[in-house]
């Protein structure tokens, strides 16, 4: 009865969904020689698995069926055979071997990260990634988009919900492309379904993957080590341009880049600053302080009447530019402009009814982020 | 006595002393743990250290050298290599430099650590000088050079044509969180 | 083995004693079997009710009953409670209750040793799930507790977490002790190693594991609790350790560790099967050997955990070849399963379903089991729902099925009372289809590339997430019918004979039912 009314409801819940599509089953092929040959091999296993299966549960149920007391077997008396247990210890054997020879092979492939021709460090950070482009003076944090709103049911969820970022990873088609991974504070996991590249992020430790992608396009991944608190919400995005338009996005990321470091030296209205404070607060701070400055716990502390926010300026820009040391407050002076972060402080500052009213020069932050050399 | 019990007295001790030498064991794993990766380069450790004997001088060959520096989170110095890439023939010393700064207001210690990137290659890159053989202190709004002096190894397998090395910049301030709110508690009274 | 005779002439007989005392100062091998097994029947709706908490949470997209922080505490308990507090328990439970009666000793070795073994595992439990209540909460790292995320980025209750761990490990350790020094010195005249039941033979080697595994998983701990609060640098890479050494040190215990919660299993089930087949089980000796053979190969097949955390190649081929050798004694043992039903005569009471059910999907699972020892294709299922399908698939049909089939087995010797048949067949089938509800489609989402210990994930997900959750709630509230029939079997019921099923074989059907008090005070003779 019960079972019935579990089936019922799930039919029903499903049925109300079309949004969920798929009923995905199997893995994807990906994109890249490797993702197919991993691809193949998973198929290949999978297949071996399941003709194993089909005899040793053919047989199973052979007997199940026909050897059952209710339709009068009678049991025999063998209890062993040296030559079918040594057959059945072999033939899995030479089984195995025969399946070793191509994971092999694609393994060593995989480690051959020689001849690439563009280096990325990709730095894992609770709870976003760091991608700086060897040699080519280009560095950001790619962080999760999704707004709050949906993740809490607020608002429909997106297509690319808890998937989509706001600066993707951007890649050459046709290039071999080497990730040099690490992590700035726990252990996560860089893995893109697509490339099948999975590596470890291990803080004081670099590991190596590669990937060549032929086919521009964007590809979606996710952190794949339990990194704490939001480990589900620091999503991959990667974007494969072809040659010339990547070429054209370094010279834009390098001029961007410069633009917002020329910013700092701006002065904005207390209004400016209010407005892209929320915004940058929202992203950056949201996810441990809340979006009302409520905190979270006794781990991430409220802001709203806090101490810092209400107290002396210098120390409040210091905690927030430079994070302190063992607790989850980072250091964000690499993670945000010099705006951002003007703007991030003097909100704090001002909103949820913290009226201090004072406000922060980009300047000012600009030069604690370069400090007086 | 009785014998069963004798016996049994026996087998506890010998199993317990078991238990006690795996509670051993687990501890021995780590010395072994380095000796392994000293061998297979896991990790891109680098054991190796210290003065190195002369090595002949091989000019057909380069390889090409990364250097990347990288913060451990809520260390706050700008930290970074002098030359994010060098070109040497193994055999050659090469003497390059970090240059790290301490933006605070407080007096910070700080540690390096190495890792080298394929892990293969990591018993090949000796370091002959390195600022990660020792703790860095750096006073409030100072900064300084770093130096580096490496040779890479002409045994270095011939399919390895670019190292990665990597320096990661831990705090490592004693009582690092009593001297920080001291720190900050005497600014914000003098501020 | 006049001695043991002599020795068992001392012992004074008596009955159990009255009130709760008779529960906190037993020695008596069937009362601390029996609370080992309730405890562990506790822990198991603990930690199922943290499942239930999870899979409610993932019923669909978005946040919608807890906090990403509690989830991950949720998580982390969920796996702790089951592998410590509910799977091995129960297997200690059954040892201590069905190992002297199958060697033919009165009691077990060190019965006083024994009641400590149990008495510290409440206190340890209390401490552990203690900590949820705890400021910063309880251990929110994943039951794999790596480093830094333990260690640096601990809440403050890690130090609960690390104590309770030692006293778990002590208990085990102590139990373990227990079991060799019974098998290996109280056995009766005539029952040599090769005589012994399957059951005593997998718990022998399982203890040896033990005895070789719980002391490194107590140094791993006692290395965070020095890096935590002496300044020590294990796993600390700033003080020149390295986080990677917790996982090879982890893992060195943890692949030991599945072990120990399925070689009892392999023991129980072939057990059951030859009972129900009417048929001798085949191939004894293989399968003790087989079973020594999986115990040895899992002490060096330890980083295919770890295939991501980047490992030389040479050491990547070593640990995947190592992995898939695995698969030969693991085959041979489900072949020498099928081989015995084989021409058999066959009947399917509760205990031959449960049996059965474990052979095939455990099977499956030692299928996705060996998928994910080939590492090229662990880079795409590592830390995916793929292994959650897997571990799944290996200890809730695999291990929690064989608890299961060994407890309605042996039920009738225990209580003296015949289960409710029917009762315990609808039990077996909404378990089983809840069972496969739940983890079955944890393959294909995991597949599709969802990772493992998140609150929340993608829409392409969904489908198959809301069916897991529902069938968890199926398997979930189908173990109350489980309590329901233990408690009226221990009521009333049909009696049972001596024998309890046509002609099952061993030293335990030779004694009434229910089991007396004190059994075998005169060693039986084996022939």
């Amino acid at each position: 009865m019960r079972v019935a009314a579990q089936f019922l409801l799930l039919a029903l819940a499903s049925g109300a969904s079309p949004a969920y599509a798929d009923w995905q089953l199997n893995m994807p092929r990906g994109v890249t020689e490797i993702s197919h040959a991993v691809f193949d091999l998973h198929m290949i296993i999978f297949w071996i698995c399941v003709a194993i299966a089909v005899v040793v549960f053919g047989v199973m149920f052979w007997s199940i069926f026909h050897h059952r007391k209710s339709r009068g077997a009678r049991a025999e008396n063998f209890h062993e055979n040296t030559l079918v247990e040594v057959i059945w210890t072999l033939v899995p054997f030479v089984i195995l071997i025969g399946m070793a020879v191509p994971a092999t092979a694609t393994l060593v492939k995989m480690y051959d990260s020689s001849d690439a021709e563009v280096d990325i460090q990709v730095t894992g950070y609770q709870w976003k990634w760091r991608y700086q482009y060897l040699g080519e003076d280009i560095d950001f944090f790619s962080s999760l988009t999704t707004p709050r709103e949906q993740i809490n049911n607020e608002a429909p969820k997106d297509e690319n919900y808890l998937l989509e970022v706001d600066n993707p990873l951007v890649i050459p088609a046709g290039k071999k492309v080497r990730f040099l991974v690490t992590a700035a504070d726990v252990i996560h996991s860089w893995w893109v379904p697509a490339f099948a590249v999975k590596k470890d992020a291990i803080p004081g430790f670099i590991n190596e993957a590669w990937t060549n992608v032929p086919e521009p396009g964007i590809y979606r991944g996710q952190c794949a080590e339990l990194c704490g608190k939001d480990h589900g919400f620091m999503p991959i995005v990667v974007e494969v341009k072809p040659q010339a338009e990547y070429d054209q996005w370094l010279v834009d990321t390098r001029a961007a880049q410069a633009a917002t470091a020329a910013a700092a030296s701006q002065v904005l209205s207390m209004d400016e600053l209010m407005a892209k404070g929320e915004q940058v607060y929202n992203t950056a701070c949201a996810a441990c302080h809340q979006t009302n400055g409520q905190g979270l716990g006794s781990v991430f502390p409220a802001l709203k009447g806090s101490k810092i926010a209400l107290g002396d300026i210098e120390a409040h820009i210091d905690i927030v530019v430079n994070g302190k040391a063992g607790t989850a407050m980072q250091a964000f002076k690499d993670q945000l402009s010099a705006v951002d972060l003007a703007a991030v402080i003097t909100w704090e500052r001002n909103a949820w009814g913290n009226n201090v009213g004072d406000k922060v020069d980009p300047a000012t932050i600009q030069k604690l982020k370069e400090g007086t050399e | 006595m009785e014998p069963l019990k004798v016996k049994n007295r026996r087998l506890v001790g010998r199993l317990a002393l078991s238990a006690a030498l795996m509670f051993g064991f687990g501890f021995a794993l780590v010395p072994l743990y380095d000796v392994f990766c000293e061998i297979t380069g896991l990790n891109g450790k680098v054991t190796r250290n210290g003065p190195v004997s002369e090595m002949a001088i091989d000019e057909a060959r380069s390889v090409r050298v990364q250097m990347i520096a990288v913060n451990n989170e809520s260390m706050p110095w700008a930290f970074r290599a002098d030359s994010s890439e060098l070109v040497v023939h193994p055999g050659q010393d090469q003497l390059t430099s970090y240059h790290a700064f301490n933006p605070t207001g407080r007096w910070m210690v700080a540690q390096a650590i190495p890792s080298v990137s394929p892990s293969e290659a990591a018993q090949y890159l000796h370091k002959v000088n390195c600022f990660c053989f020792e703790q860095q202190p750096l006073q409030a709004q100072e900064g300084r050079e770093m130096p580096l002096l490496f040779v890479i190894d002409p045994a270095l397998p011939a399919h390895i044509q670019t190292i990665t090395l990597s320096y990661t910049l831990f705090d490592i301030t004693p009582a690092q969180r009593t001297a920080m709110n001291l720190q900050q508690a005497t600014r914000r009274t003098t501020l | 083995m006049n001695t043991l005779t002599r020795t068992i002439e001392h012992t004074e007989q008596h009955g159990p004693a009255e009130g709760l005392s008779r529960w906190f100062f037993t020695t008596n091998h069937k009362d601390i079997g029996t609370l080992y097994l309730w405890f562990s029947f506790a822990m198991f709706l603990t930690g199922g009710c943290m499942a239930l908490m999870i899979r409610a949470e993932l019923f669909q997209p978005g946040l919608q009953l807890i906090e990403p922080g509690f989830f991950n505490q949720m998580t982390t308990m969920h796996g702790l409670i089951m592998v410590f507090g509910a799977v091995m328990p129960a297997f200690v439970g059954l040892a201590n209750w069905m190992l002297p009666l199958m060697v033919g000793a009165p009691d077990m070795a060190l019965p006083r040793m024994n009641n400590w073994s149990f008495w510290i595992l409440p206190f340890a439990f209390a401490m552990m799930l203690s900590t949820l209540f705890m400021e910063g909460g309880g251990p929110n790292f994943g039951w794999t507790f790596y480093a830094p995320l333990s260690t640096t980025y601990a809440p403050p209750s890690v130090t609960f977490f690390i104590f309770a761990v030692h006293m778990m490990g002590i208990s085990s350790i102590m139990g373990a002790i227990n079991v060799v020094v019974t098998i290996l010195n109280m056995r009766a005249p005539g029952m040599t190693m090769m005589k012994l039941p399957l059951f005593v033979w997998t718990w022998l080697i399982t203890a040896f594991l033990l005895i070789a595994v719980m002391p490194v998983l107590a140094g791993v701990v006692t290395m965070m609790l020095m890096d935590i609060h002496f300044g020590t640098s294990f796993f600390n890479a700033a003080g020149g350790g390295d986080p990677v050494l917790f996982q090879h040190v982890f893992w060195f215990f943890g692949h030991p560790e599945v072990y120990i919660m399925i070689l009892p299993a392999f023991g129980i089930v072939s057990e059951i099967i030859p009972t129900f087949a009417r048929k001798r089980l085949f191939g004894y000796a293989s399968m003790v050997y087989a079973t020594a053979s999986i115990a040895f190969l899992s002490f060096i097949v330890w980083a295919h955990h770890m295939f991501t955390v980047g490992i030389p190649l040479m050491g990547e081929l070593f640990f995947m070849f190592a992995t898939m050798l695995i698969a030969v004694p693991t085959g041979v043992k489900v072949f020498n399963w099928v081989a015995t039903m084989f021409r058999g005569s066959m009947t399917f009471e509760t205990p031959m379903l449960f049996a059965l059910a474990f052979v095939v999907l455990f099977t499956i699972g030692g299928f996705s089991g060996l998928m994910l020892a080939i590492a090229p294709a662990d880079f795409q299922y590592h830390d995916t729902y793929f292994v959650v399908a897997h571990f799944h698939y290996v200890l809730v049909p695999g291990a929690v099925f064989a608890i299961m089939a060994g407890v309605y087995y042996w039920l009738p010797k225990w209580t003296g009372h015949y289960y409710n048949e029917t009762l315990g067949k609808v039990h077996f089938w909404i378990s089983f289809i809840g069972v496969n509800l739940t983890f079955f489609p944890m393959h294909f989402i995991g597949l599709a590339g969802m990772p493992r210990r998140i609150p929340d994930y993608a829409l392409q997900f969904a489908d198959f997430n809301m069916v897991a959750s529902v069938g968890a709630f199926i398997f979930g509230f189908s173990q109350l019918i489980f309590l329901v029939l233990v408690i009226k079997t221990i009521r009333g019921g049909d009696r049972a004979p001596a024998q309890v099923w046509e002609h099952p074989q061993g030293l335990e059907w030779t004694l009434p039912s229910p089991a007396p008090y004190h059994s075998f005070v005169e060693p039986p003779e084996v022939k």
